[in-house]
């Protein structure tokens, strides 16, 4: 028969919509408005799992979020495998497939089950102790195993296929928690027009008032009342509603991030919907109606599977029409369960009950359900359950007066709910950095002094009564609203008073105990005395020690009986002992949700410069350059990278090159303070330079080290076009700023980015001028008038320019800088006019080898934020006349003053061929015994096509004064004869360049 | 029109109604003016562009308008064809005046965003309250779109915002916008 367990009538399924979804072997009947845990229950599987550790047989412990058994592994398809899924908080949806997890060969023969006979090796920290020797077993045989044997469900190995969306919003009052103190909240919250969110995790809002079919509010069923507020809300254009949305992490200014799940419910998604999005939501005022989550009861062998919290056991047969049994057994140290059995009861069901306290502390609930005619034993404790895969009895006794455990008795049941007490959620609150106070009346930890601007109502706050949490979950939402307002609701008492028990009384062997706190990780009470008698005494040391409460739990269902649990074997009192810190996500967070949008080509920007798409059509093989895509070199058919750069170096060196420099920082400096500016940022002089010219600069950190380099202009007197390394761009622009806006206001000087306004056409070798004088207007082209380092304002084919002749090739070469816009047109005209020439477009590859030809320095690689000017031999570059610039100072510490330091040289292989590897260590001498005295390392190193040879620069301690010696490197096979010169390999007079 | 080449162009058929659009704009006249404070309230304008609006305030005068983005920091926006003119006015207006006029017509590419729910595709990457009382029409302000730097512009009541953003984040950025475009009009 299908869903066996279902009842005849009631609940809020949809009877209408059958479906059905795979569980491991079987297919498995539900209707639209079922969880996976309702359905599973609905066709009588409690089995759903195994355990953490032991490998127990575990069935569904609860209905909510903080379910730690059920963990399922859900299949949506390719890459759409996700594991440890709560039961409790998947909708089903037809044709879903799911499994059970931590098992090997099946969920019901599971031979890790082993572990569970074991159970006394597996005390806390047992690999602490038990695996210390021999010691090198640790890493390579004892943690590997270990890790192996560890962890729940398997990832999956495909990329996911989904879409997640991240979204930032803001409002007014965020509501967080949608049952009756949350509606109250939302409803008074919204009255003002202020916009207000309410989220919930549930897939219908509601809360508590879901499964909560007798109580009435106002005069009405609770269901009427909930129906009413929803259709209030959703009439008010201000209010948000986001029901299957988790508020998982409250940070600084009230930013609180929340997970909205939008297709899982679906069986067939629409595909632009993304699965899940993450909101980011500032709100001006938060109101916490995150409710309670019930306390398990701490007695042997109380995780069979069929016992589970009396609350769950009340929704399961209210909201989803489900018996998680046909018999069963409460037992509870307090009033809430009563109504849970009441309402089993009237659902056809055979109840019993045992409370632990003596009967006149029993409350009016006693009497009801026994006229309902149920079994209530008072003054009862547990002491056992029996059955394997599923609790077939609970075994009871009688509790004397004197604490005396009595006659055993064994009470027939195939389900038993739990009723330990209430857990405030405190989540979020502790999240938010407020403080818990310890409310000894409710034996729970409750906000005390808050941090941010939130405050939480009902439930949450430790208020149970159905009236006071409606008044309360009111007054805050007006308030937050700012519109102070109290009222008062009439509704049916909902008592929740209970004696907090961390372990129920038992005349059974402590050290044979297995009374579970934690199930999630498999932690007993025996566990916890045990850190707590080796010393382990703050609640942090207990949780790390024997990991309770920790991971998705975070102590929702475990943390106050393990708390209860340290202060009985300490003797203190609870708040002596403290309570862990809640940390978030308050439930897990898929890893795409986190990503967002933020995947494939939309990972990170990739910027390209105005040529890219040319590169592109032209076969360009690229490389990053920070964020910058940028042409590498330009393979022809058949040839590999050396031939290529080989070929392209050829070119600029015999005829002309060109080459997509756009990528260079600009800034442009304005101002009648704008050479007083430069002058103190860099170490050259700028007085002197003529508008019209320009020069290189070097600039310095604080600490008298590199910073950045790049060619100046000066093109009037308030005006500089200055470059900076690609890398650098922001950095410089901000150093800059940062010192104009903090220590030189009064300069006046302004600094503007112009890095992606210009496009920077390189146009290099003897021809370069050959090249694009047909193309300039208003320029004089000859040497004399245009001399090397000099700039020019005019036209290139009718567009405004700015024509550098400068050179990073030691050519004769000249960079068109024009609006961005226009790059193309006029790359491809200088193309058309250099075709006579054999014109060679050119990538960084080949740049970066006639630099290092000509011993041209790349910041970032020949510095690495250790290097001064002397060391790259650029002392004489530094104004000896200027009172200050930035990192002046530093050039005369002892350290950078001292011999010893590391100086630019070039190296020369002596075989010709070999082309040392970059970062390859020098030595004097490679006979010598490890560790050996580096003198350096090499900074480039390259196939010099114009050298015929491999050259290389390297960074060497003193190495000016190492000329012409003989030294060595490091390659993979051990060492080559490198000789000591002069870091410039070609033109060293510098002819060329001035042609 | 060399932009479009490089920035993938959407379908530009009439769109639903009430579907988030994202459109490339055509290129513009763009100066990026700085000025001391006191010389913008003592000016009031300039070229009819507004200088003594308030900060992330947006003053249109015909089809020239003034962003203003920073106490001391302007950007200023006009139909394309003008742009050397708009120079020569601005710096005979301010002569004598401390200042610097950058031309950044094309350092950036600018998008226009449309749609009731357009706020809510910005805010995809984007953390600033865009609701009508926090963004109101003629606001302007630097602003980040997920990793990228940009200037987002509210220009009038209609549900249109301009963003703005350096010309190498542009495929970044309509990309962006147009995954979120695709979820938000998905949504309902």
């Amino acid at each position: 028969m299908s869903q066996p367990f279902r009842l005849a009538t009631g609940g809020r399924i949809d009877r209408g919509r059958r479906l059905s979804i795979r569980f491991n072997d079987a297919t498995l009947e539900g209707f639209a408005g079922d969880t996976l845990a309702s359905l599973l229950l609905a066709n009588g599987r409690h089995l759903v799992g195994r355990s953490f550790k032991y490998h127990r047989p575990r069935g569904i412990l609860s209905h909510g979020s903080e379910e730690p058994n059920a963990l399922l592994s859900v299949d949506r398809g390719p890459g759409r495998r996700d594991p440890n899924n709560r039961a409790t908080m998947v909708e089903a949806v037809d044709g879903l497939v799911t499994g059970s997890q931590n098992h090997w060969p099946s969920l019901e023969l599971d031979a890790g089950e082993v572990n569970d006979l074991l159970s006394p090796v597996f005390v806390a920290g047992f690999y602490y102790k038990t695996f210390m020797w021999p010691r090198s077993f640790w890493e390579k045989l004892y943690e590997p195993r270990i890790r192996a044997a560890a962890g729940l469900g398997k990832a999956p190995e495909t990329a996911d296929p989904e879409r997640y969306a991240h979204l930032h919003a803001h409002c007014e009052v965020l509501v967080v928690g949608a049952g009756p103190a949350g509606l109250a909240a939302a409803l008074a919250a919204s009255e003002g027009g202020g916009r207000v969110i309410l989220a919930d995790e549930q897939a219908e809002p509601g809360g508590s008032l879901l499964h909560e079919t007798s109580a009435l509010i106002d005069g009405m069923t609770a269901e009427a009342w909930r129906a009413r507020a929803l259709e209030t809300l959703a009439s008010r254009e201000n209010v948000e509603i986001l029901p299957r949305t988790t508020a998982f992490g409250y940070y600084n200014h009230n930013h609180v991030a929340l997970l909205e799940r939008l297709t899982d419910h679906l069986a067939e998604p629409p595909p632009h919907l993304p699965r899940e999005r993450l909101w980011q939501v500032r709100a001006r005022q938060v109101v916490l109606a995150t409710g309670a989550h019930e306390r398990p009861l701490v007695f042997a062998d109380n995780d069979r599977p069929g016992i589970m919290l009396a609350e769950s056991v009340r929704v399961f047969v209210n909201r989803y029409a489900v018996a998680p049994g046909r018999r069963i057994v409460f037992a509870t140290t307090g009033a809430s369960a009563y109504r849970a059995a009441a309402d089993a009861k009237a659902a056809g069901l055979e109840v019993t009950l045992v409370d632990l306290r003596p009967e006149e502390d029993c409350g009016a609930g006693l009497q009801t359900l026994r006229a309902l005619g149920c079994e209530v034993l008072t003054g009862h404790t547990v002491v056992g359950s029996q059955g394997r895969k599923r609790v077939s009895g609970l075994i009871v006794a009688p509790l004397g007066a004197d604490g005396r455990v009595g006659a055993r008795r064994t009470l027939p049941c195939d389900c038993v709910g739990m009723a330990g007490g209430w857990t405030p959620a405190v989540h979020l609150f502790s999240q938010s950095r407020g403080k818990l106070r310890f409310e000894p009346a409710i034996d729970a930890f409750v906000p005390g002094t808050s941090v941010q601007a939130e405050r939480s109502v009902g439930a949450a706050r430790g208020v149970y009564e159905l009236s006071d949490v409606l008044a309360d979950g009111h007054a805050a939402g007006a308030d937050a609203a700012g519109r102070p307002s109290e009222r008062a609701f009439a509704a049916s008492p909902t008592p929740a008073g209970f004696t907090g028990i961390p372990l129920l009384p038992t005349d059974a062997d402590p050290a044979k105990l297995r009374a579970f706190v934690d199930f999630q990780n498999d932690v007993t009470a025996k566990d916890i005395g045990l850190a707590v008698r080796e010393g382990f005494e703050s609640i942090e040391h207990v949780k790390r020690y024997t990991t309770t409460g920790m991971a998705t739990d975070q102590g929702k269902s475990s943390n106050m009986n393990a708390l209860g649990l340290v202060a009985s074997i300490l003797e203190k009192p609870v708040p002596a002992v403290g309570t862990t810190t809640f940390r978030p996500p308050y439930t897990p967070v898929s890893f795409g949700a986190l990503a967002g949008q933020s995947r494939g080509a939309l990972f990170d920007p990739v910027r390209t410069a105005p040529l890219d798409a040319w590169a592109e059509e032209h076969g360009a093989a690229f490389e990053n350059v920070s964020l910058w895509r940028r042409a590498w070199y330009f393979p022809k058919p058949g040839e590999d990278m050396r031939a290529a750069v080989a070929r392209e170096c050829r070119a600029v060196r015999e005829g002309v090159g060109i080459f997509d420099a756009s990528t260079l920082g600009k800034i442009e400096v304005v101002g009648p303070d704008a050479a007083e500016l430069m002058n103190r940022l860099y170490v050259n002089g700028w007085s002197k330079l003529a508008p019209g010219r320009c020069r290189y600069g070097l600039m310095l950190k604080e600490d008298g080290f590199v910073m950045d380099d790049g060619v100046v202009a000066r093109l009037a007197d308030d005006r500089f076009h200055v470059t900076t390394t690609t890398g650098g761009a922001a950095r410089v622009l901000s150093h800059m700023e940062d010192y104009l806006q903090t220590e030189w206001p009064d300069l006046d000087v302004f600094l503007t980015s112009t890095t992606e306004q210009w496009a920077a056409i390189a146009v290099q070798g003897p021809k370069a001028r050959e090249v694009i004088a047909p193309l300039v207007e208003g320029i004089a082209m000859d040497a004399e008038s245009f001399p090397h380092m000099a700039v020019r304002l005019g036209r290139v084919c009718g567009v405004p320019c700015r024509l550098f002749r400068v050179s990073f090739t030691g050519e004769l070469g000249y960079e068109i800088n024009v609006p961005a816009g226009h790059a193309r047109e006029v790359w491809e005209a200088v193309l058309e006019e250099g075709q006579r020439f054999g014109i060679t477009p050119y990538g960084t590859e080949t740049m970066h080898v006639l630099r290092a030809e000509k011993g041209f320095v790349i910041v970032g690689q020949e510095t690495d934020g250790t290097v001064t000017p002397d060391d790259l031999g650029m002392g004489g570059m530094v104004s000896k006349i200027k009172p200050d610039f930035v990192g002046k100072r530093s050039l005369a510490r002892p350290d950078i003053v001292a011999g010893g330091r590391r100086q630019l040289v070039g190296l020369l292989t002596e075989d010709a061929a070999l082309i040392l590897e970059e970062g390859a260590q020098v030595v004097a001498d490679p006979d010598q015994p490890v560790p050996m005295r580096m003198l350096g390392y090499v900074t480039s190193s390259y196939w010099s096509e114009a050298c015929g040879r491999g050259i290389a620069l390297a960074m060497l301690a003193d190495g000016r004064s190492l000329m012409g010696q003989r030294l060595h490197a490091t390659t993979q096979e051990g060492f080559a004869t490198v000789q000591v010169v002069e870091p410039v390999f070609v033109d060293a007079q510098g002819e060329r360049i001035r042609a | 029109m060399l932009e479009a080449k490089e920035v993938s162009r959407r379908d530009e058929a009439a769109p639903a109604l009430d579907e988030v659009t994202i459109r490339l704009l055509p290129r513009s006249a763009r100066f990026s003016l700085r000025l001391r404070p006191a010389e913008a309230k003592r000016l009031g304008r300039v070229a009819d562009f507004a200088l003594d609006q308030d900060i992330n305030r947006l003053v249109a005068t015909g089809e020239r308008r003034s962003l203003r983005l920073g106490p001391d920091d302007w950007l200023l926006l006009a139909p394309e064809a003008g742009s050397e003119a708009i120079a020569e006015e601005i710096g005979s207006g301010l002569a004598g005046v401390f200042h610097a006029l950058v031309d950044i017509g094309h350092r950036e590419i600018a998008f226009e965003i449309a749609g009731q729910a357009g706020a809510r595709v910005i805010n995809s990457g984007c953390p600033l309250d865009l609701a009508d009382a926090a963004f109101p029409a003629g606001s302007a302000t630097r602003t980040l779109l997920a990793k990228a730097e940009i200037v987002l512009a509210r220009p009038g009541e209609a549900p249109l915002w301009r963003v703005e953003c350096g010309r190498s984040f542009a495929a970044y950025v309509e990309g962006w916008l147009t995954e979120a475009a695709a979820a938000v009009n998905g949504r309902r």
